[in-house]
C-alpha cells in the first residue's frame, strides 16, 4: 500500500513541489498519475523509491515509514518497489536474460533460482524467443517489455511505471498498457506516469491528477487536466 | 566474487590501463627504496671504516697502558676499542709501503701505544672525542672527523630525500589508480544506478567491484615484482661490468626479496581496495 499523508517537499531552492499532498493507493490496486510537467509527478515517484524524503507529512509504502526509514533499510523497501522508466534503462552489452537475471544477481538471489525465475518472467512479457538477442536488436515495445521483467522479476508488490509509453508508437504504447493491466490481473499495485490521455481513458481506471504540487482531481472518470 | 573477477575482463581496457598504471607507479617507488636501500648500506660501511685512534701516554708501563682500555670501552658511545702496541703499529706502517727494508732498524719507541677505536654512531663524533680526552692516560686523540661528517651529512639527507621522494610518489600512484579506477566506475555508473534500483545493499554493489580493485591491484603488484627483479640484477650486473674497482657494492636481490613482496603486495593491495573502495563511493547516492 502506498500511502501519502499532508505531504509537502520543498527543495533547498525553495520550490515547493509538492504542497499537503494526500492520497492512498491500496494494494493491487491499478492508477493513473498524471499532471503537466513540473506539477510534482516525479518527486512523488523520488518519494516513493526513498530517493527523498518528505520535508513534513508521511510516507507509507509497503510497510516501510519514508519519513523515518534508515538509509540500510532502503535496498529492502527498494524490492518491493519494481521501477519502469520511458528510456528503458538496460544494459546494452547484456543479453535479455543477462538484463534480468542482473536484477536477481543484484539482490543476492542464486543461479538456481534465476535458472527457473527468469525464462517464466521472460514468456509472461513474451521474450522468451528473444533471451540471447541484446537490447539494442530490439523494437521499442520490446526494450520496454524488457525493462517490465526486470522490474518485475524480484517479485515487488508495487510496479511504478514512469511514462512507460512516452518512447513508443500508439499500437505499442497499448500493448504495454494491456501488459501492465495483465500483471496488475496477477495481484502487482501499478502506479502509471503519463500523459497519455487516450490511454487513460481507454483503461478506465482511478487517475490521480497532480497540478502545481497539489491534487486537482482523484476518481474513476477518466483523464482530468488544469484547463477543465 | 565471479562478477568481480569477470568484470577484469569485462572492461579490458580500463583494467589493462589500471595495471600498467600500478606497475609502472611500483616499478618507481621500488627502484628508487632498492636504491636509497643500497647507497644507505654503502654508506654505513664507509662510516664502519671511520676510526678514532686515542694514543697513550710515553711515561705509562705496557701493563699500564694496556689497562686505559677498560676505561676507553665505559665511554658512551664506544662500541669497541682494540689496543696497537708500538711494535704492532711499526709493523702495520712498514707493512704498507713497498720497500719494507727501508725501516730496518727503526726503533718501534718511536712510536706511541695507541688504541684504534670504533664509535656507535659516528655522528656524535666530536663530542665523544672530547670525552676521550678525559680518560687517564690518553694524550692525544685523533679521527677523520670531516670525513666523518661528511658521511652524516650524506646519510640524513639520503633519509630525508628517500621519505620525500617515495611518500611524493606513493601519493601520485593513489591519485593516478584512484582516478583510473573512477572512469572505470564510471564507464559502469548504467549498472550500479540499476542495481540500486533494483535493492542491491551498498555493500553488495562494492564487493564486486573492490575484488576487482584487489585482483588489478595484486596483479599490478606481481608484474611490478618480477619487472623489479629482472631490471635490478640486469643493473648491477651492468654496473658490476663497469665498475671495476668496486666503488659500489649492490646486495643481491635476494636479501631484499622479503620486504619487496611484502611493500609490493601491502602496495598493491592498498591502491586496489582502497581505490575502488572511495571512488565507488561517488556513485552510491542514488
Amino acid at each position: 500500500m502506498i500511502e501519502f499523508t499532508d505531504v509537502t517537499k520543498s527543495y533547498v531552492e525553495g520550490n515547493h513541489a509538492l504542497r499537503g499532498v494526500s492520497m492512498q493507493i491500496e494494494d493491487g490496486e491499478f492508477a493513473f498519475l498524471v499532471g503537466p510537467s513540473g506539477s510534482g509527478k516525479s518527486t512523488i515517484i523520488k518519494l516513493i523509491t526513498g530517493e527523498l524524503r518528505p520535508t513534513s507529512g508521511s510516507v507509507h509504502v509497503n510497510g516501510y515509514s519514508l519519513s523515518r526509514i534508515r538509509k540500510r533499510e532502503i535496498p529492502y523497501l527498494r524490492r518491493t518497489v519494481g521501477v519502469v522508466f520511458q528510456d528503458f534503462r538496460l544494459i546494452n552489452n547484456k543479453t535479455v536474460y543477462e538484463n534480468v537475471a542482473f536484477a536477481m544477481r543484484a539482490i543476492g538471489a542464486r543461479e538456481k533460482e534465476i535458472r527457473a525465475r527468469v525464462p517464466y518472467i521472460l514468456e509472461l512479457v513474451g521474450l522468451e524467443n528473444k533471451s540471447r538477442r541484446h537490447p539494442n536488436e530490439l523494437s521499442g515495445g520490446e526494450q520496454q517489455r524488457l525493462a517490465i521483467a526486470r522490474a518485475l522479476v524480484n517479485n515487488p508488490s508495487t510496479i511504478i511505471a514512469d511514462e512507460p509509453t512516452g518512447n513508443l508508437d500508439p499500437a505499442m504504447s497499448l500493448e504495454i498498457m494491456s501488459l501492465l493491466q495483465e500483471i496488475n490481473n496477477l495481484g502487482t499495485t501499478m502506479l502509471v506516469v503519463t500523459h497519455a490521455k487516450d490511454l487513460v481513458e481507454h483503461f478506465g481506471k482511478r487517475v490521480i491528477s497532480l497540478n502545481e504540487g497539489m491534487i486537482a482531481h482523484d476518481g474513476m472518470d477518466g483523464y482530468y487536466t488544469y484547463e477543465d | 566474487m565471479k562478477e568481480g573477477i569477470r568484470g577484469i575482463f569485462l572492461h579490458g581496457f580500463m583494467s589493462f590501463a589500471a595495471v600498467c598504471v600500478t606497475v609502472a607507479c611500483l616499478l618507481i617507488v621500488g627502484t628508487f627504496s632498492s636504491l636509497i636501500y643500497n647507497l644507505n648500506i654503502m654508506v654505513e660501511e664507509l662510516n664502519m671504516t671511520n676510526e678514532v685512534l686515542a694514543y697513550v701516554d710515553e711515561e705509562l708501563s705496557d701493563a699500564e697502558a694496556r689497562s686505559v682500555g677498560t676505561t676507553i670501552n665505559r665511554v658512551d658511545n664506544v662500541l669497541e676499542s682494540n689496543f696497537v702496541s708500538r711494535e704492532e703499529a711499526l709493523q702495520n706502517f712498514i707493512a704498507d709501503y713497498e720497500n719494507p727494508a727501508a725501516f730496518d732498524g727503526t726503533d718501534p719507541m718511536t712510536l706511541q701505544h695507541r688504541y684504534v677505536i670504533v664509535l656507535k654512531d659516528n655522528r656524535l663524533l666530536t663530542e665523544t672525542m672530547e670525552d676521550l680526552w678525559e680518560v687517564p692516560g690518553v694524550v692525544d686523540v685523533v679521527a677523520f672527523d670531516e670525513l666523518a661528517e661528511g658521511f652524516s651529512t650524506i646519510q640524513d639527507v639520503l633519509h630525508i630525500v628517500s621519505i620525500v621522494v617515495i611518500a611524493v610518489l606513493l601519493v601520485v600512484s593513489l591519485l593516478i589508480i584512484s582516478n583510473t579506477v573512477k572512469l572505470a566506475m564510471y564507464d559502469r555508473r548504467d549498472e550500479i544506478a540499476i542495481m540500486k534500483m533494483v535493492g542491491a545493499t551498498n555493500g553488495f554493489i562494492r564487493f564486486p567491484y573492490v575484488v576487482e580493485g584487489f585482483c588489478l591491484g595484486m596483479m599490478g603488484a606481481a608484474l611490478a615484482f618480477g619487472l623489479e627483479w629482472l631490471m635490478y640484477d640486469q643493473l648491477v650486473a651492468r654496473i658490476n661490468a663497469v665498475d671495476t674497482l668496486q666503488l659500489f657494492n649492490f646486495v643481491p636481490f635476494q636479501q631484499l626479496l622479503l620486504p619487496m613482496i611484502a611493500t609490493f603486495a601491502a602496495a598493491g593491495l592498498f591502491v586496489g581496495v582502497v581505490g575502488s573502495w572511495t571512488s565507488i563511493r561517488k556513485f552510491m547516492n542514488v
